[in-house]
């Protein structure tokens, strides 16, 4: 049986999810992924086109309250927990390189 | 960060039935009907428990952290109600163990990971909030696997949990120093989460109850995220009766949460004494004889069957062809709702970051240190799940097998009041036994993920015990809020078990 999923598949998921993987974990994890994935094969041989799917168990969405002011969550509490700040602000690194 | 299988830290065996005295060996009812009389003191429960965590916690390692100044403080509170007449409520000086993916204002929750070591949440999850104001006492924060992600907690950046019942052995997971601090008597209560079997199954290995309530029913205000449209709070107890106080206590409505149902809540404790008689028991067949179950769970499971018949119960096989495809279903649609949900842990607003010169470089190195092996590849697992070219095939064909799972437990539900299956598939197994093969690992939860993906309730109560004398889990499946016949039915397993049931320290164990 052909491998489920290659080793260019997974660093381009682990790209996508911001990981960073040695050529180790990058072979151990293709073979993890693909065994789950060979699992999966029950589900995927199924032919049940006509069935509607379920997002989530019961239906309740939109629920809102009324516009009001209420309290919320004191800033300096929450900004004592960021890694860096500056000014009330959460410091990142730079977003553009230079030549954008 | 797997562990070898071996001995305990300090090479010593189970924590024994003589070390579980006072009020370790209390009912959380009977603690707290202690603390309201005025009989018992809660800042005297909380230093017997205490005892007993110094004592053994340095084998079992339930805790991530334990608050025991903050606990002190919390019993001199409700002891000090009780000598002004005031009732400090239901849980009066009953000692709680909280997973340590619940939030706790000022408190360390980390999630069992390095990505949130050090983190301080800003608020009290709502269930935090609810058991203190019922007169509860928090005694720690518990291990799991990291952000739930596990069946044995060995996927914990704090190192492993041991089960009470043999050091060697797993306590199972996700919650599982939940279940090991109420099995050794570190607490008489604990909350946990279950996404696809995270309560249930180390409540099943640890000898111990466990409820995962109808999605819904319990707020998740201040629950850490793993998988939205799965995840529940629930409690642990000793007995189904201290499980259906601590449910009743942490159950109702909360603006806080979308997802909370309107309405009054059932009552969990609504139908206990009433017996099991003319009530109609479905044995699942395909979890009953799925693959990988062992002959002592499903001996324990024809007992626990055959004890209701003889109560009265009308108790049939009952086929629920769609459970079959459960796993495969789970294993695409959480780590796929994990993906989302783990995003947010990007080293900006809060927990662990790694420098990078720009801020991709900077993602990547906070997330590749921040997070464990399991985690990694359910978000890689799920990320692949949603990606273009096998959403159809992989995400979208397991919300079908969703679909098809309600549809079958709804039609199940039209000939039975509740359903019976195994909890794991075996007793409780040694460290290091499957964390080398996620595949064997996600095997464990074939019995309990059903449940999930239907959003109906159902709870592990010990039935006798197995294989080198270790507890074995019974399951009682309900449908949507059928929470008081469930607890009804699991009353009556519980009366019925063979000896040693739900003694963490049975003289069977060794």
């Amino acid at each position: 049986m052909a491998q489920l999923i290659s080793e260019q598949e997974v660093a381009h998921v682990a790209r996508l999810a911001r990981l960073a993987l040695s050529a180790e974990e990058l072979e151990l994890y293709t073979t993890q992924l693909a065994s789950v994935l060979g699992h999966a094969g029950d589900i995927e041989a199924l032919d049940i086109a006509d069935v509607a799917p379920t997002a989530h168990p019961f239906p309740l969405s939109n629920v809102f309250r009324e516009d009001e002011l209420r309290p919320c969550l004191d800033r300096q509490e929450v900004l004592a927990q960021a890694p860096l700040v500056e000014s009330d602000r959460f410091r990142i690194p730079r977003i553009l390189s230079e030549a954008q | 960060m797997s562990s070898p299988a071996g001995a305990s830290p300090t090479g010593q065996g189970p924590v024994p039935a003589a070390s579980l005295s006072g009020s370790c060996a209390m009912s959380a009812s009977d603690i707290a009907a202690g603390v309201r009389s005025g009989e018992l003191s809660a800042l005297g429960v909380l230093e017997e428990h205490l005892s007993q965590v110094e004592r053994w916690e340095p084998e079992v390692h339930a805790f991530n952290l334990v608050t025991a100044d903050a606990a002190r403080a919390r019993a001199r509170e409700v002891d000090a109600m009780v000598a002004k007449g005031k009732d400090p409520g239901p849980l009066a000086g009953v000692p709680v163990a909280l997973k340590d993916l619940l939030c706790t204002r000022g408190v360390p929750t980390t999630c069992s990971s390095r990505i949130l070591a050090g983190w301080r949440p800003p608020y009290d999850a709502t269930v935090v909030k609810k058991v203190a104001e019922a007169g509860a006492v928090a005694v720690g924060k518990a291990n799991m696997d990291e952000f739930a992600m596990g069946s044995s907690t060995e996927h914990s950046a704090t190192g492993p949990t041991r089960n009470p019942h043999d050091l060697k052995r797993v306590p199972g997971g996700s919650s599982g120093g939940s279940a090991a601090a109420v099995a050794a008597g570190f607490s008489a209560l604990a909350l946990g989460s279950d996404t696809g079997g995270s309560i249930r199954q180390p409540a099943a290995l640890c000898g111990v109850v466990g409820v995962k309530p109808t999605y819904g029913l319990v707020s998740r205000y201040g629950l850490v995220a793993f998988a939205s449209s799965l995840d529940q709070i629930g409690p642990f107890g000793r007995s189904v009766a201290d499980a259906a106080l601590a449910l009743d206590v942490i159950s109702g409505h909360d603006e806080l949460d979308s997802t909370s149902l309107p309405g009054d809540p059932p009552r969990a404790a609504s139908r206990l004494g009433r017996g099991v008689e003319g009530l109609r028991v479905g044995v699942i067949a395909e979890l009953a004889g799925a693959e990988g179950i062992s002959p002592d769970v499903a001996a324990a499971l024809d007992g626990a069957a055959q004890s209701l018949a003889a109560s009265g119960a009308k108790v049939e096989e009952i086929s629920v062809p769609s459970v079959r495809f459960g796993l495969s279903a789970y294993y695409m649609i959480a780590p796929a709702e994990a993906s989302s949900n783990l995003a947010r842990y990007d080293g900006v607003r809060y927990g662990f970051r790694s420098p990078g010169q720009d801020i991709t470089e900077m993602y990547m190195a906070t997330r590749s240190v921040g997070f464990g092996a399991e985690v990694k590849r359910r978000i890689m697992l799920g990320t692949y799940a949603l990606s273009a070219g096998y959403y159809d095939a992989y995400y979208g064909k397991a919300q079908k097998v969703r679909t098809l799972i309600i549809r079958d437990f709804d039609s199940a539900y039209s000939s039975f009041d509740v359903l019976l299956a195994p909890t794991s598939p075996t007793v409780a197994f040694e460290l290091g036994a499957k964390t080398a093969d996620p595949l064997a690992m996600y095997l464990s939860d074939v019995c309990t993920i059903p449940s999930n993906l239907a959003g109906h309730p159902a709870m592990s109560v010990p039935f006798g015990k197995g294989e080198c004398g270790l507890p074995i889990g019974v399951q009682v499946l309900a449908p949507a809020l059928g929470e008081p016949v469930m607890f009804q039915v699991a009353e009556a397993l519980e009366a019925a078990a063979p000896l040693g049931t739900g003694d963490p320290h049975g003289e069977e164990a060794k």
